[in-house]
């Protein structure tokens, strides 16, 4: 059930002009938070912007004994509410309502994880790859952006097992091109077993690419998808993704309420605008 | 203290509702806020059949406000009575329900299930949709259309009828006499305000549906004269809306003339905004000795002493 609270804000890691990793410190949240779900985060006090802002939870915070204490978010300056986020220092205290949405499911026994990032839709495999590693699947992280200097929180992955492919498309940093040109040399070079679930999450143009390769080779797939969202709670029917009926047609189905995360399978590719 | 208010014959426990196309089927929002305690929940518009809706993006913010052009997906009438009202009628809920129609006859048709299932408190009936082309709006734009709907539904049905009234019109509170000469027990208004907005760099609109309904803070000054203004041309109830963010705006509401208010907008910021509106509501009436919230409608002193 989610609860909104006025969290404060713990600590702002800029990672970049653009970029930065904002802590909260919220544990009504943070000791419900599973991997793949968001929180709506009020960005201002007036009236502008309205409305809140979804964020897919990066890390879990812990204090010293291990208690989850709060969350963070990586956040991308892009409109008035990302700014307004960017310019905030410790102390400061936004509304955030959460947890919100439908989770990852983790992967059958004996499957490896692999999971796909484009841009900072990194964000939910921070939690997703420690939830992996309780469960003691082989997890590998292909990661990509247009640029080395957008790679970021790299070193956050590897000290928990995780396995990393970097690219960029600018090929300053790891392989060069989009991070679905090593998924789909990997996926060629693979014997067959184990069989691998793929998890992916950044532009839906990489999303659509991951399922496409899920399905030929027979995967099972979840997207986190990230849509215009109004409410996150249902009400407004804003966030649709066109899904398919098990009648054979199509819905629009609310990313909020049944995503963000959905099986790959679901969507209906051709409708989703870019 | 009385918070309690009569819509006609149905009398609400608070005069502070959620609005249609804000709370989903309510049901959406029936772990987190206790339902019974809103003075009604007033569902998504329901047509017939089910309604796919526009394709995304149907939401754009501006200034203080948001355009959207959801487009009325829904399930269909025959859906809801099955898959929701038992829940709201579970959770003690008031429900009144939002209706649609191409057609007048869908009107009926529509309103003819909902008096035979259990547990609908009134009807709302949606002549101001700004975002589908046929129905809705329509019938809310033209007098003649307005009062054959509301005309063909009050004779379909005994439960109280609220027709919801748009703004894009030159004097809406024709339009609310109009509804009240064909029988509505009250009207609910405003609906959203017809808009656009552009992206410059692709001299696109922001919405796939080209146009969509402003609502929000914005448009609440405009909301507030068109209730005065009906206030003073009908005498059935009105249920105002447009942009209720505070217990202050509820009070504007009132005042202008409003019986009872719904909230929407500020929903999706804040889902637990009833609690705090009904507090602030309670504060006010304690600080003005005010007994019973209905002594408040339609007190507005206008300057020189004259009450219009």
């Amino acid at each position: 059930m989610p609860v909104d609270v006025d969290a404060e804000v713990l600590f702002s890691t800029r990672l970049s002009d653009d970029y930065a990793v904002i802590g909260f410190r919220a544990p009504a949240i943070a000791g419900a938070i599973r991997p793949g779900q968001f929180v709506m985060i009020r960005t201002a006090r007036g009236d502008v912007p309205l409305l809140r802002r979804p964020y897919s939870v990066f890390d879990r915070l812990r204090d010293a004994d291990g208690r989850p204490v709060g969350f963070s978010i990586f956040n991308k300056r892009v409109g008035t509410g990302s700014r307004l986020l960017s310019e905030a220092t410790p102390g400061a205290t936004f509304s955030c309502l959460g947890p919100l949405g439908r989770p990852f499911t983790l992967p059958r026994a004996g499957s490896e994880a692999w999971m796909v990032a484009g841009g900072t839709g990194l964000a939910p495999f921070a939690t997703l790859s420690e939830e992996l590693a309780a469960e003691g699947a082989r997890r590998r992280l292909f990661y990509g952006a247009r640029t080395g200097a957008e790679l970021f929180c790299v070193d956050r992955f590897e000290p928990i097992g995780v396995d990393m492919v970097l690219a960029t498309e600018d090929g300053t940093r790891g392989e060069t091109g989009r991070v679905t040109v090593p998924l789909a040399r990997e996926l060629a070079a693979r014997s067959g077993a184990p069989p691998v679930a793929l998890y992916a999450c950044g532009p839906e143009a990489m999303l659509q690419a991951v399922a496409a390769l899920a399905a030929r080779y027979g995967l099972t797939c979840e997207v986190a998808t990230e849509r215009r969202m109004g409410c996150g709670m249902g009400g407004c029917y804003s966030c649709v993704i066109a899904v398919r009926t098990p009648a054979g047609g199509t819905r629009f189905a609310r990313s909020c309420l049944e995503g963000p995360v959905f099986s790959a399978a679901d969507i209906v590719w051709d409708d989703v605008d870019r | 203290m009385d918070l309690s208010v009569r819509i006609g014959s149905l009398r609400l426990k608070t005069p502070i509702m959620s609005a249609s196309g804000c709370f989903g089927y309510g049901v959406e929002y029936a772990d987190v806020v206790d339902l019974s305690t809103l003075g009604a929940v007033v569902v998504k518009g329901l047509f017939l059949k089910e309604r796919a809706g526009h394709p995304p993006p149907r939401i754009v913010e501006t200034p203080a406000g948001m355009l959207n052009a959801i487009g009325l997906q829904g399930i269909g009438v025959h859906r809801f009575v099955r898959e929701k009202l038992p829940e709201l009628r579970a959770k003690g809920a008031t429900v009144i329900v939002n209706i649609c129609g191409t057609t007048i006859d869908e009107y009926v048709e529509v309103a003819r299930v909902l008096s035979e299932a259990e547990g609908v408190a009134a009807i709302e009936l949606n002549i101001s949709c700004p975002n589908i082309k046929e129905g809705g709006i329509t019938f809310g734009c033209h007098l003649g259309n307005t009062h054959d709907v509301v005309s063909a539904v009050r004779r379909a049905t005994p439960l109280p009828l609220i027709p919801k009234l748009t703004p894009n019109v030159t004097d809406v509170a024709s339009f609310a006499q109009a509804a009240e000469e064909a029988g509505a027990d009250a009207v609910s208004l405003v609906n959203t305000f017809l808009a656009m907005a552009i992206d410059v760099e692709t001299r696109r609109p922001r919405l796939s549906n080209g146009m969509g309904g402003l609502s929000g803070p914005a448009i609440r000054p405009i909301a507030v004269r068109m209730v005065y203004e009906c206030a003073r041309r009908v005498r059935i109830p009105i249920i105002g809306m447009g942009g209720i963010t505070s217990a202050a705006d509820v009070l504007e509401f009132l005042i202008a003339g409003a019986t009872a208010v719904q909230v929407g907008t500020a929903t999706f910021v804040d889902p637990f905004i009833f609690g705090k509106l009904e507090s602030g509501l309670r504060d006010y009436m304690s600080r003005h000795a005010i007994e019973r919230v209905a002594e408040l409608v339609g007190t507005l002193e206008m300057p020189g002493g004259t009450r219009r």
